[in-house]
């Protein structure tokens, strides 16, 4: 069968993509912020509202009550299992991305809790090789629900990732399957999952753990999709809704619970876990 | 380069030879099995054989799951339709009876000629198709079953209304379902395994592959598209990621290796059908002898052991 996502026909006669906006300036409105001012406002524009993407750390500062949070699995790092070599060795991508982003992966997991709410939090970051998931992002989630199912307590887990990581090859699309089964471990073991989808939450990813919440709440336009609007456009040619996989539309067509604002997460999330927790207090 | 998996192999084929007072045929059947493996492993393809099977498991004449169906199973009853939108074409689910049992049978269907190819939509399921083959599986489950699943799928289909529908999501929930089966389930790969479109009906007990199929997390043009931002770069792709039947049984990732006729399932159909039907009807006894929950605990177990990091 011939290509199925064929870009090099594609790109004859599309015009050059506009350069690279700051990150820091607001793709909506263009506002530009200070790193200081954004922080303050939870990564949030204060002139229109579009949420930017909020790295791992602030998002557990911004969940987990203060002091509460204690990390496990840190010191999981990738290994290279195909001596994988695109352009780059996948190693010196690895190296790259933590000193980027001080993170060892796309994952952080730990106990908090969450306004006195006892809870396990996963929470990827984007910034960390596109939030891939590969073997350690599998086995740091796996980890996760073990350390819920074993405390008793729910799993809270905050998704941004572009799908499976392509440099560790079948490993990779194999942490679908891993995530689902952890996932149903904790299940049996009588424990609710809370996923918060946030942008973007793609391909492997959403077709794994993320999906399988007992309650899915995402942000507002966060991309939710299996396949991004870039490669469906190319593949099939089909003229795409406006709001093409975008969480407004998850939410119309029956896929998400709810729309959140980030500063009302939290509280959402607390109201949410104490429902769970069997007494209800 | 001893890996890990080979060691394993090495041990196990060591131990089984020490027993061959014991033996019986069963056990020469395994201890021949495991030195079948064991060579292939260390006869790890060059990377124009890794190509090579790229393009046969996507020869146009390759069998079809209905071409196995129609040469393993009697009485084959086809299902259809998820009870709530669809009948995806790509993907067809049925009972039937596979030596002397009945099986429920789920597997993804190309089409032969143009128009078949279209009705079937190359192949690449809707959720819809997912939510029929989870029909499938309950049934299997309520009624004890065993439950195969032929894998052949480019991709889960990516338009604009299998997103609406939620493809993500079924396939999520294909998958979390598989993991809750209580019946034996054996999946094979007869073709292209792509991607998430493959997992979702691939999370078995026993995961073999046929010689020449390919099993992979995205498109070798898609992965080359991404990462050397050109399409055309496709071959160098494939040999990077290592889609091929001996990389993943290197890797843990799939059980066994079912053998084709020289030169490709589609030289000799009957002989192919005949070599999947030992391998399948072999991986079922194993797996029949094992209880539901023993079943369950094991496939999870073993589903969540997969990766390798330091």
């Amino acid at each position: 069968m011939s290509s199925r996502i064929d870009v090099s026909i594609e790109h004859r006669d599309v015009p050059e993509p506009p350069g690279k906006k700051h990150p820091n300036t607001c793709p909506q409105c263009n506002s530009h912020y200070r790193d200081d001012e954004l922080d303050a406002a939870l990564w949030v524009c204060p002139q229109c509202g579009h949420h930017f993407p909020m790295r791992a750390r602030a998002r557990v500062a911004l969940l987990a009550d203060d002091g509460s949070f204690l990390e496990e699995a840190a010191d999981l790092r990738s290994e290279d299992p195909l001596s994988f070599f695109d352009l780059r060795p996948y190693t010196e991508r690895l190296a790259e991305a933590e000193m980027k982003t001080g993170l060892g992966e796309a994952m952080v997991i730990g106990q908090a809790s969450i306004d006195g709410n006892a809870c396990e939090l996963a929470v990827m970051d984007f910034s960390f090789m596109g939030g891939s998931m590969g073997s350690v992002v599998g086995e740091k989630f796996s980890r996760a629900c073990d350390s819920a199912a074993e405390r008793g307590v729910p799993l809270v887990s905050v998704t941004a990732s572009g799908g499976a990581r392509m440099q560790e090859g079948i490993l990779s699309l194999m942490q679908l399957p891993k995530t689902v089964c952890a996932v149903e471990d904790l299940h049996d073991a009588g424990q609710a999952m809370v996923s918060v989808m946030t942008h973007p939450t793609t391909a492997g990813v959403l077709a794994s753990f993320a999906s399988l919440g007992d309650v899915i709440v995402s942000e507002p336009g966060a991309l939710l999709a299996f396949t991004g609007p870039r490669v469906v456009q190319q593949t099939t040619r089909e003229k795409l809704p406006e709001d093409f996989g975008l969480a407004e539309q998850n939410l119309r067509f029956g896929h998400i619970d709810a729309i959140v604002p980030r500063p009302e997460l939290r509280p959402y999330i607390a109201r949410l876990l104490r429902l769970f927790s069997r007494n209800g207090d | 380069m001893a890996t890990d998996h080979e060691l394993h192999l090495r041990e196990r084929l060591a131990r089984l030879r020490n027993l061959n007072l014991l033996g019986g045929t069963r056990l020469s059947g395994e201890l021949e099995k495991l030195q079948r493996q064991l060579d292939r492993i260390q006869s790890a393809p060059t990377d124009e054989e890794i190509w090579r099977s790229v393009e046969l498991a996507r020869h146009q004449d390759r069998p079809y799951t209905l071409d196995y169906v129609e040469r393993l199973l009697d009485d084959w009853v086809e299902l259809h339709g998820d009870r709530g939108r669809a009948d995806d074409a790509a993907l067809v689910i049925g009972l039937g009876r596979f030596n002397g049992r009945t099986i429920a049978l789920v597997g993804n269907q190309k089409g032969r000629d143009i128009k078949e190819r279209t009705h079937r939509n190359f192949g690449m399921a809707y959720p819809e198709g997912y939510r029929k083959a989870m029909r499938l599986m309950e049934i299997a489950n309520r009624h004890g079953f065993s439950l195969v699943s032929l894998v052949d799928i480019p991709g889960a289909y990516p338009g604009v209304a299998a997103e609406q529908h939620g493809q993500g999501g079924a396939i999520a929930h294909s998958q979390a379902l598989m993991s809750r089966l209580e019946v034996p389930t054996v999946a094979c790969v007869i073709g292209e395994g792509g991607s998430g479109g493959a997992i979702a009906t691939a999370l078995a007990d026993r995961v073999l592959m046929q010689e020449n199929a390919i099993y992979t997390v995205i498109s070798p043009e898609g992965c080359a598209a991404i990462l050397w931002r050109d399409a055309g770069e496709a071959k160098k792709a494939a040999a990077a990621f290592k889609p091929d039947a001996v990389h993943c049984l290197e890797l843990g990732v799939i059980d066994g290796i079912v053998p084709e006729p020289e030169g490709g399932a589609h030289t000799n159909p009957d002989e192919a059908a005949r070599l999947l039907g030992e391998s399948l009807q072999e991986s079922l006894e194993e797996l029949e002898s094992l209880s539901p929950d023993d079943l369950k605990r094991r496939r999870r177990a073993k589903f969540r052991s997969l990766g390798v990091f330091a």
